[in-house]
């Protein structure tokens, strides 16, 4: 190709709905993604941080294309600077961009993993992901096996597996290593690396975030439908002082090495959101300019972060 | 008082290999074990023998000195690794809580779990939502131990806290024991009093 694509992945103001059935024939949209910003470059890992049902599984399927019939996509997605739409992310997934999913109930549970990692390609792929799994210590006869005979770690590496046998430009691992010890995760983890140092763009969805940390190029964190602050990976390795969002602080202080102490309060229910930033209500710093309005983007100290307060 | 396993062994069938070997274990009622091991060392098979959903091929799991109970609300309870897979996918969140007795609010109050979820279908919360409801309906059963295989693993490290800190507090109070699967040295050292190593 000619042109050169400063950046592989580039999502501007994304925005996901539902539509939900209230009673009878009503029916509300339930927005649950709302002005998120993201870009991958090739070369990188950008690790996605935050709190469960903050939409980081999907993002996923929102770049994949396989969001459920209801829901609605609006913003911009780019891929190698050209529009996804639907029928070019039909070509695209599983070949250009895979998916390590999060659940292991992904798994087809009929069919031998050996087999189902291969998948549809030809000439089958045999070779290479025997290697895969051996490279993940998976005992040989593993690929005769069904899912359910799997212990869950085990069945994460499969899943791990299945995407990298592809020549995916893009990785997405939604949550790959849970159930994994922390050698199979580092390993995992150092495979995810090399394919990035190849030219190739990985974004890691993970609640390991202390590992995260130390493999990321730059870590993205999500809370409520939104990011609030993507940094170089490098200032989370510092400490809560290098941290711009109170939220990403309050991540780094709820680890069981730093403290172990978790923020009084929940994240907002979509539908139920707070007018102003997402995070005020929890948020120690708030000031009544919080509560008014949504913060915009900043660029602070080489990080982007959603609020007024953060330096 | 003591939940004890004594020489368990186990495979699944007559021509797999054995998952567990002689295995013995004793916890002490108001204890809080942490099980480490390597992914596929048996440590979720163990945790569902001592709970008795698998009968252990050799050896046996007493409690007080008597097998568990067959009838009834078991007394240990086994949270597992997927709340995906651990709830049913018909049911409403109402019901699958209401299974094990009388909502009761406080725990309800302390896992965060919003009223409007209790109308919802399991595959319309996220992983971490549905793992506060399995949390929930096992400390609601009123059990005296509790198996926790890995289940904080799909959540963020906030929540991870806050269920963490819920359970240790519930645990104070009625002197329930905890039995703690996971791959986290660093959850377990603030977790547990004890940790064991299935693959020394």
């Amino acid at each position: 190709m000619e042109a050169k694509h400063e950046s592989l992945l580039e999502i501007h103001d994304l925005s996901v709905s539902f539509r939900m059935y209230d009673h009878a024939l009503e029916q509300h949209d339930l927005q649950v993604i709302s002005d998120l910003h993201l870009t991958v470059r090739p070369g990188e890992v950008v690790a996605i941080a935050g709190s469960s049902g903050s939409g980081k599984s999907l993002l996923a399927s929102a770049i994949l294309g396989i969001l459920p019939g209801n829901a609605t996509v609006h913003g911009h997605l780019h891929y190698k600077g050209q529009q996804l739409t639907p029928e070019r992310q039909a070509q695209l997934r599983g070949t250009e961009i895979a998916l390590v999913p999060q659940s292991i109930a992904y798994l087809d549970p009929l069919m031998k993993v050996g087999r189902q990692a291969d998948g549809h390609r030809r000439p089958r792929p045999t070779e290479k992901r025997r290697k895969l799994f051996a490279r993940f210590g998976l005992p040989e006869q593993t690929e005769n096996l069904y899912p359910f005979q799997l212990s869950g770690g085990m069945a994460r590496r499969v899943l791990v597996s299945t995407a990298l046998i592809t020549d995916a430009k893009l990785v997405i691992a939604d949550e790959p290593t849970p159930g994994m010890s922390l050698d199979q995760a580092l390993e995992a983890l150092t495979l995810f690396r090399t394919l990035a140092d190849e030219g190739r763009g990985v974004i890691l969805i993970t609640h390991d975030i202390d590992l995260a940390f130390a493999f990321a190029d730059r870590v993205a964190v999500f809370y409520a439908g939104t990011t609030v602050e993507t940094a170089p990976a490098a200032d989370f390795r510092t400490g809560p002082e290098a941290l711009r969002h109170p939220y990403s602080q309050a991540l780094w202080r709820a680890l069981p090495q730093n403290g172990f102490e978790p923020v009084p309060g929940f994240q907002p229910y979509a539908g139920n959101l707070p007018k102003g930033c997402l995070y005020a209500p929890r948020c120690p710093y708030r000031t009544p300019e919080c509560e008014q309005a949504v913060p915009p983007v900043r660029t602070v100290r080489g990080g982007e972060v959603r609020c007024y307060h953060g330096a | 008082m003591a939940l004890e396993a004594k020489n368990l062994s186990f495979r699944y069938a007559r021509n797999l290999p054995w998952v567990l070997e002689n295995r013995s274990l004793r916890v002490e009622e108001g204890e809080r074990l942490g099980l480490f091991a390597p992914s596929g060392y048996g440590k979720t098979t163990l945790a569902m023998v001592l709970s008795g959903y698998l009968q252990p091929t050799r050896g046996e799991v007493l409690l007080d000195g008597k097998p568990l109970p067959m009838t009834g609300v078991c007394p240990v309870q086994l949270i597992y690794q997927h709340p995906e897979k651990a709830i049913n996918p018909r049911w409403r969140l109402r019901k699958v809580l209401e299974e094990s007795g009388q909502l009761d609010e406080a725990v309800l109050g302390a896992f965060g779990i919003e009223p409007a979820w209790l109308d919802r279908f399991p595959r319309e919360l996220s992983g971490g939502e549905l793992q506060r409801f399995c949390v929930a309906r096992a400390l609601m059963s009123g059990c005296r131990y509790l198996i926790c295989d890995e289940i904080s693993t799909m959540l963020d490290v906030i929540t991870q806290a806050q269920i963490w800190n819920v359970v240790l507090s519930e645990a104070e109070k009625r002197n329930m024991a905890v039995i703690a699967v996971t791959h986290n040295r660093h959850l377990a050292q603030r977790i547990c009093t004890r940790t064991v190593d299935l693959s020394e």
